[in-house]
């Protein structure tokens, strides 16, 4: 049988060059991706005081140069034998007092992973804001999810009552305007904090009043975050 | 192959006689998308330049070993690695940037330009040749987005490069900033340059 007519004949070139190309992809990804992570905990960091304080008291704030202090820590939550891990930020003013907590979370968008803050202030009584750090929604429709004018509908919502996602409309407390052509994209962020705040909530009340010694001990090893 | 366009020709045929985006009418998409300013327009323009050149003179250099049937999976093969190459690397190194054209630059995988100039030129022709044609090509890519973004960003929002360069009377087209404002654009340039080659050929059309 001739060689050059057998499935690996036809077909030598297309797996060689894809061992290659995988190869090469997998160089660059592990020469990059130390600086590609550097580069989202910064923006992480420099968005933390701007979810827990708004945009323009962050300014103010680092403008009188009393930048918040900000410590990540993993927060892990066992439900129901699943364990679950969050990368949580306290953020504490000059004189010590928590300012809030923002936690970054993640989950399947419409098009592929969303990942986001979300900040809460220091009771868990309240959410500050939200921010999309990574996205890849469809553009035009779900990618404004990003848009200020549509997060702006989380800052300062009640925790106790979950997020609900309407068409147009919103009249009830937690309601959140779908941006219109992309109710999926809407729905994941809004599942995605409603999720944050039930698994975070008690365990960070619940642990505030020691929390400056249960997180200072287990601070160490988390400078990455969890999954 | 006599009769194929040596490295030079193919070189200025990219730029205008063949622009890929006024003759061609290929990559639109991005086209469209990212010249509401010009530094999002040059960072697309120079990221397609970075594949094309690349998947060019790879598939230049394989192309005696290219099967009819396959060669296609090749291109696309070639063309997705390199772009996602360039997708690391602006993320690693231009962060902000990489994230304002979010989609835009995985997308480079389906610009027809890139896929086309493999077709028609690399899978046939030397490496020298392709890599002068990715070039040409590239610059008049490169041409395209700058001329429909500098129209778009002086009038949408009155600055070049971020930079404020008209008066602060001037009120702000924000439709040019938007998507409208790139079909308008796109549209009138167009218009434009098939009216001048049709002067030019005395009004026969092209």
């Amino acid at each position: 049988m001739n060689i050059q007519n057998t499935n690996l004949g036809q077909a030598w070139l297309v797996i060689l060059l894809s061992v290659i190309f995988g190869i090469s992809l997998a160089g660059v990804q592990a020469a990059l991706g130390p600086k590609i992570e550097e580069n989202k905990l910064k923006e992480t960091l420099a968005k933390v005081p701007v979810v827990i304080l708004g945009q323009k008291a962050a300014d103010d704030l680092a403008a009188k140069g009393e930048n918040l202090n900000i410590k990540p820590n993993t927060v892990s939550i066992d439900n129901k034998g699943v364990k679950k891990f969050y990368t949580v930020y306290r953020a504490d003013f000059k004189n010590g007092t928590t300012a809030g907590w923002v936690a970054k979370t993640y989950g399947q968008g419409y098009a592929d992973k969303v990942e986001m803050l979300i900040g809460m202030d220091f009771d868990i009584k309240h959410v500050t804001g939200i921010f999309i750090l990574d996205q890849k929604e469809t553009p035009g429709l779900g990618n404004k999810i990003v848009e200020e004018s549509w997060r702006s509908q989380f800052s300062n919502k009640p925790t106790d009552t979950p997020f609900n996602v309407v068409k147009q409309g919103k009249v009830g407390i937690n309601e959140i305007d779908a941006v219109s052509g992309a109710t999926i994209s809407s729905k994941v962020v809004t599942k995605l904090v409603n999720q944050t705040i039930s698994d975070l909530k008690l365990k960070i009340v619940e642990t505030h009043g020691r929390a400056s010694l249960l997180f200072n001990s287990d601070e160490k090893s988390n400078e990455k975050g969890g999954k | 192959m006599a009769d194929q366009p040596t490295a030079s020709e193919r070189f200025i045929q990219g730029i205008l006689p063949e622009n890929p985006v006024y003759r061609q009418l290929l990559g639109l998409c991005s086209t469209l998308a990212v010249t509401n300013g010009m530094k999002s327009a040059i960072t697309m323009a120079c990221s397609v330049a970075f594949v094309l050149v690349c998947a060019n003179v790879v598939i230049s250099l394989i192309r005696s070993l290219l099967k009819p049937h396959l060669r296609i999976v090749v291109f696309t093969l070639t063309i997705a690695t390199f772009v996602t190459i360039a997708d690391r690397l602006l993320a690693a190194y231009l962060y902000q940037m990489s994230k304002t054209l979010g989609p835009y630059i995985p997308l480079i995988i389906v610009n027809c330009i890139i896929i086309c100039r493999c077709e028609v030129c690399a899978s046939k022709q030397s490496v020298f040749i392709a890599a002068s044609d990715a070039l040409g090509q590239s610059i008049g890519f490169g041409l395209a987005l700058s001329s429909i973004a500098v129209i778009r960003e002086i009038l949408g929002t009155g600055s070049l490069f971020g930079i404020h360069i008209l008066p602060s009377a001037w009120p702000d087209w924000v439709i040019m900033v938007l998507p409208p404002g790139a079909f308008l654009t796109l549209g009138l340039l167009l218009g434009f340059i098939n009216w001048l080659g049709m002067r030019k050929s005395g009004g026969r059309g092209i």
